[in-house]
Parts: C-alpha cells; sequence; structure tokens
C-alpha cells in the first residue's frame, strides 16, 4: 500500500512541477497569503473572485490555484492575529489570546518564527493523512449505491450546517435554502423549468460564481462598511533577524505542535468541524495539559503554534471528504468542489481514479505550496505588513469592481451582475438577522446530485423509504444523523436549562 | 393585570424579536416554492416528478421557519434583538448596492465608464471618503481593469461604446 502511494505521489509531484502548473500554485499561494493579511478580504470572497478568470485554464491548474488561495491565506491571518490582535480570520482568533501579547513583549517576530514552522508541521500532518487515508475511503464509498450516497449526503450536509457557527435550526434553514436555489433551472430529467419566475436568463440555474460573490462578497462588503477599526500598527516592525527562535523556545513548542497538529486531524475527520473548530479544541487541551495553565494568556508560545498548527492539518484533512467522496465539509470546499464541476468534472469517488493528475497533483502541489509559503513568509514579512496598513475604502470598491467583472466573464452577461446584487442583499438581510449563509453554498454545491440520487433511490426501492434504514451502510450514516440531530437537542435543553444565567459566550468569529 | 393584556405583551415582545421575522423569512421562501412545486407534477415517491423536490423542500423550509420563530418566544425578551446594527450605515450600503448597478447601467457604454462609474459610487459609500479620493481611486481602478482584463485576459467587452443604455 505504501509502495503505491508512492509511486502515485511521484506522478503527483511529476504533475505539479509542470512549469505551469508550479506558476499557478505559485500565483495562488502569493495571493492567497496576501488577501490573509488585508483586513477585511476573506479567502471565500477571493476564490470566488478568481473563480470565473480560471475558466480559460486547465483544470489541474485551475484547482491548483485555487486551493493555494485557500491555504495560503491561513498563513496571512495568522499574521493578523499576532501582530495586530485583529482576528480577521475566525480560525487564527484563537491565537490572538496569546500572540498579541508575545508582540506586546518584543517577541512578535519569534511567535510569527514558529507560527510558519508549526503550520509546515500540521500541514504536511494533513497531506499525509491524504494520501493514505483517501484511497480506503474512495475503496469503501466505490461500492455505494443511490440510497448510500444519499444517506451520505444527507449526513455531510447535516453536519456542516450544524456544528458550524450559530444556531443550528438556522444553519439547517440555510442548508435546505441552498438546496431550493439548486432546483432553480431546468430540471435535469424532464428538462421543465422551475422556479424561474418566468425569467428566460435563470433556464441555467444561478450560478455559483454569482451566489459566492453575492453571499461572501457584496454581501460581506455591507457588513464591514464603516466599521473596520483603524488599525494599531505600533508593534509591527518586524525583521527578519527578530523570527529566529531561541532553542529552548523551539524546544518548548515541539510538543505542543504535535498535540495540536493530531487534534486538527481529528477534527477533519468528522464533517462540518472545519478548522475555526479544531483552534479553539486544540488551544483548550493545551491548556488543559500544561503545567501552567494560569500563565496561557500573558504570551506564551504553546498557545500560539498549538493552535496554529491544528488550523493547517484540519485544512489540509478537510480535503479528504471533498476529493474522496466528493462531499464538501464547508463553504470553501464545496466552492472549489464547485470550480471543478465547473470544469466538467464529476465529484466523487471516481474521482481520483478518473482523474489521478487532479488528485495527486493536488496533493503534491499542497507539499510545494506550503514550502513556498514559508519561503514567502520569512522574506517578506515587512511587505504583508505593510499590506495591513492598506485602508479599506480603497480595498472594497476595487473588490465590488472585481466582483462585477468576475461575474460578468462567467458568461459574458449583465443579468448575473443584477443576480449578485439581488443575493447580495438577501445576504446581508440573512447576516443581520443572525443566519450564516456559509451553508446555503453547501447545499448549492450538493443539492441536484442529491435529488438525482434520491429519485434513482426511490425508484430502485419502489418508492419505500424504509430502504434508507434497512440497507446495513445507509443505516448507520442515517443513524450518526439522528445521533448528530441528538445531542444538539440534549445541548440546547441542557444550556435552556440554565438561560436564566449569563447567556453563554458567542464565538469569538463574528 | 387582565389575560388579555399579558397576551398582547407577549405578542408584541414577540414582534420584535429578530428570530420573529428570521423564521418569517424563512416561511415566505418555504411558501414560494411549496405553492409552485406542484404546479410542476410531484409524481409519486417512486416515479417522481420535477415538482416532488420543490415541494418537498418547501414544507420543509416552512417547518424549520416555524421552528425558528417559535424558539423566539422562550428567549426572555431586553436581549440583543436590533435587526439593524448600532449604528445603520445607509449611505454605506445604498453606494455599495449602488455599484454593481451603475456596472450595469455604464457597462452598456463600454467596461471604461462601467468600471468608472462603478468603483467611483462605491468609494463615496465610505465615511471618510472625499470626491477627489473617489474619483482617483475609480480613475486607477480603470486603468489597471483595463489592462489586466481587456488587454491581459481578453474579455470580450468593448472599452468604449457609443448608443442609449437600453
Amino acid at each position: 500500500m505504501i509502495e503505491t502511494a508512492l509511486t502515485d505521489l511521484w506522478y503527483g509531484f511529476q504533475v505539479a512541477f509542470q512549469p505551469h502548473n508550479l506558476m499557478w500554485c505559485f500565483i495562488g499561494v502569493l495571493v492567497g497569503n496576501m488577501v490573509g493579511v488585508l483586513p477585511g478580504m476573506g479567502p471565500l470572497a477571493t476564490i470566488s473572485i478568481l473563480l470565473p478568470l480560471t475558466f480559460g485554464i486547465k483544470p489541474v491548474g485551475a484547482i491548483l490555484m485555487l486551493a493555494g488561495v485557500m491555504y495560503g491565506a491561513q498563513y496571512g491571518g495568522a499574521i493578523c492575529s499576532i501582530l495586530l490582535n485583529l482576528p480577521c480570520h475566525p480560525p487564527h482568533a484563537v491565537t490572538c489570546l496569546d500572540g498579541f501579547p508575545m508582540t506586546k513583549q518584543g517577541r512578535g517576530g519569534v511567535a510569527l518564527g514558529l507560527t510558519v514552522f508549526a503550520s509546515f508541521v500540521g500541514a504536511s500532518w494533513g497531506i499525509t493523512e491524504m494520501i493514505f487515508l483517501s484511497p480506503l475511503l474512495v475503496k469503501a464509498a466505490l461500492q455505494f449505491g443511490p440510497t448510500e450516497i444519499c444517506s451520505l449526503m444527507l449526513l455531510g450536509l447535516l453536519a456542516g450546517s450544524t456544528l458550524a457557527r450559530g444556531s443550528p435550526v438556522k444553519g439547517v434553514a440555510m442548508t435546505v435554502l441552498g438546496l431550493l436555489f439548486a432546483i432553480i433551472g431546468q430540471d435535469l430529467e424532464t428538462g421543465s423549468e422551475r422556479l424561474t419566475f418566468g425569467l428566460p436568463e435563470l433556464s441555467d440555474g444561478i450560478e455559483l460564481v454569482a451566489l459566492a460573490l453575492g453571499l461572501f462578497g457584496i454581501a460581506e462588503f455591507m457588513n464591514s462598511v464603516n466599521q473596520v477599526v483603524t488599525i494599531n500598527t505600533k508593534y509591527t516592525n518586524v525583521r527578519l533577524r527578530d523570527m529566529r527562535p531561541s532553542k529552548a523556545e523551539f524546544k518548548q513548542s515541539i510538543a505542543p505542535m504535535f498535540r495540536g497538529t493530531i487534534v486538527g486531524s481529528l477534527c477533519s475527520l468528522i464533517p462540518g468541524t472545519g478548522p475555526t473548530i479544531a483552534s479553539f479544541i486544540a488551544y483548550a487541551t493545551e491548556k488543559k495539559v500544561s503545567k501552567t495553565p494560569e500563565k496561557f494568556g500573558t504570551g506564551l508560545i504553546e498557545g500560539v503554534v498549538c493552535p496554529e498548527a491544528s488550523t493547517h492539518s484540519s485544512v489540509q484533512g478537510d480535503f479528504i471528504p471533498t476529493m474522496s467522496l466528493g462531499i464538501p465539509g464547508d463553504a470553501v470546499m464545496a466552492l472549489l468542489l464547485g470550480a471543478l464541476m465547473i470544469q466538467g468534472i464529476v465529484p466523487g469517488p471516481q474521482l481520483i481514479s478518473e482523474h489521478p493528475d487532479i488528485f495527486w497533483g493536488l496533493v503534491a502541489s499542497f507539499w510545494i505550496g506550503n514550502i513556498l509559503l514559508v519561503l514567502l513568509n520569512v522574506p517578506l514579512i515587512g511587505l504583508w505588513v505593510k499590506m495591513l496598513t492598506i485602508p479599506y475604502r480603497y480595498l472594497y470598491p476595487s473588490a465590488l469592481f472585481f466582483v462585477c467583472i468576475g461575474v460578468y466573464a462567467a458568461n459574458n452577461d449583465m443579468f448575473q451582475v443584477g443576480e449578485v446584487l439581488v443575493i447580495g442583499l438577501l445576504g446581508y438581510i440573512l447576516l443581520r438577522l443572525g443566519f450564516h449563509p456559509a451553508p446555503i453554498l453547501l447545499g448549492f454545491v450538493l443539492g441536484s446530485r442529491f435529488e438525482e440520487n434520491f429519485r434513482r433511490a426511490m425508484l430502485i426501492a419502489r418508492g419505500d423509504l424504509t430502504v434508507f434504514v434497512t440497507r446495513p451502510i445507509s443505516a448507520v450514516f442515517i443513524f450518526l444523523c439522528v445521533l448528530l440531530i441528538g445531542t444538539q437537542i440534549y445541548f440546547r435543553l441542557r444550556s435552556s436549562g440554565r438561560a436564566l444565567g449569563p447567556a453563554p459566550a458567542s464565538a469569538p468569529a463574528e | 393585570m387582565s389575560p388579555d393584556r399579558s397576551l398582547g405583551d407577549v405578542l408584541r415582545n414577540f414582534a420584535r424579536k429578530r428570530d420573529f421575522y428570521a423564521g418569517g423569512l424563512m416561511v415566505l421562501f418555504g411558501l414560494v416554492a411549496a405553492l409552485k412545486g406542484p404546479g410542476y407534477r410531484v409524481g409519486t415517491l417512486m416515479h417522481m416528478g420535477p415538482g416532488f423536490m420543490p415541494t418537498a423542500l418547501g414544507v420543509i423550509l416552512i417547518l424549520l421557519g416555524v421552528a425558528i420563530a417559535g424558539t423566539a418566544l422562550g428567549v426572555p425578551p431586553d436581549e440583543d434583538e436590533d435587526i439593524l446594527p448600532e449604528q445603520p450605515q445607509w449611505l454605506g450600503w445604498a453606494c455599495i448596492l449602488a455599484g454593481p448597478l451603475m456596472f450595469i447601467i455604464f457597462g452598456r457604454f463600454g467596461l471604461i465608464p462601467g468600471t468608472f462609474a462603478c468603483v467611483f459610487v462605491s468609494a463615496l459609500g465610505d465615511r471618510t471618503a472625499t470626491w477627489t479620493s473617489s474619483l482617483v481611486l475609480a480613475a486607477v481602478v480603470t486603468v489597471f481593469g483595463v489592462a489586466v482584463f481587456s488587454y491581459l485576459l481578453q474579455i470580450p467587452m468593448p472599452l468604449l461604446k457609443w448608443g442609449w443604455p437600453l
């Protein structure tokens, strides 16, 4: 098994080292790193803006670049948290707790240096996991019929919507809304138009790019306009030689790094628990095993490297269900899967055998990309720090232009710019009503495959719904769904029992 | 206190809650789907028509909406229930939404006017922005946009074209 994995990986490196693929990977991580640092611009918005520009390039290059944006942004986000105390990116919110005090003590450079190293360790573990686990998952998933696929998708959708931020019921509502959005347009089997409200432009359905840019572009801009705090750049003067940790500091952070990595990889195996949750759990675990838990929050290096390692290990791990089962764990993965679908590639367990260049090329490019990021981050730290000071009043109008031209360029269709506008307004209203719009994307991307498989499963079972619990594998998935909902209700009841006390602290991810 | 008055209070409190409107919106979306769905032939479970999924999802969404609104009853009042943020940014919101609108309208005259109008109008939404700063930003982005999208990426949109926007 190890031998085949190594041959496949070797093949992957050959794909990833092709000059144009290497170039896309480099552009991806560079852009990702940049927007990771920019306040108020997340990887979701960036990937959606870049998505239409990838239509012209080959699928391998496109996915390498978009994935690069995603993990590149993770490196950038850490800089923001450590030097500015700004949790601009949710997974790094917890890094502020110990990272910023370190900066105040003048050890920000060390924190950054060790973060880069910890990120690399975490990511490497995640990639290794992907190499060995994905083929196993695929082997199992290839036996699945429509019934099993359906219940697996149900599990993925439920996990993605209930374990993420905010109220679980609202999350599920957003997923259902996403499934409904996927229905708009022509029905695949009969060709009849559904929910188009007589608009011929909608007969091809809502464009993924328009949906993503509306929800994560325009709605986010509306949320942040005139809200971005002025940045304190007092501590941002970091030089290259400040980044080298002392031997003691290095030794001190080795064990937390590996603990964080393990926590992250465990979290990534549960669909729906993305890097944000992984980093919080890692920080809590580290505090628990520490001999000096009272010192956390005062600038302890363990409190920085552990969550960062776990974030990166979970980010890479999230690719496992996405690439091997075709079921994305969060909105970013859904977007990447959507990018593959636009390129005409059907996601699912057959992806690795049908398009080995995409899968193994991606795996190899992770390593190349992560090494590139280490190389980029060390000398360019000064440049990234300068980017932090770009005011939002220049950022959002420029980004808005990119949104418009990106959506227009997707199909050369002005109607879709209007689509973005409407979806953006809706997205902002949903945000204000306490919904988190990310699960909409999950539902939207899985929608048509879910409907197709559900129809097929029912046709085979002659309309008997009990088939979902009488077939053993499907029954396991359904059981997990019930378990998931059950624990959610249990926690809800328990917390409402003591709701008369202070309200539970909401996630600082807002 | 008479019972019907306290009921009125409960209802008034309820109507102030954010989740009341959140649930209401979901019920509304659900109703649209559930009412439109049967028009596309629902079929049976074994032979599903195109209307099955919209109808089923619509009904589920209505139920979820009711559940969301229902939980609003259980939460004590006087929490942060404002739908609008503390400082509403009407100008900022209007300018951001006007940006793509400008792109649609002026885009009919070509990429240059579309880009310029889009960036200029949306830049005015920031509290610290001035006419000059917005003009400069719009000019810079237009030059950049033309260079990248028209020359480098060859997007088939004319740079400048005369005619009525219809």
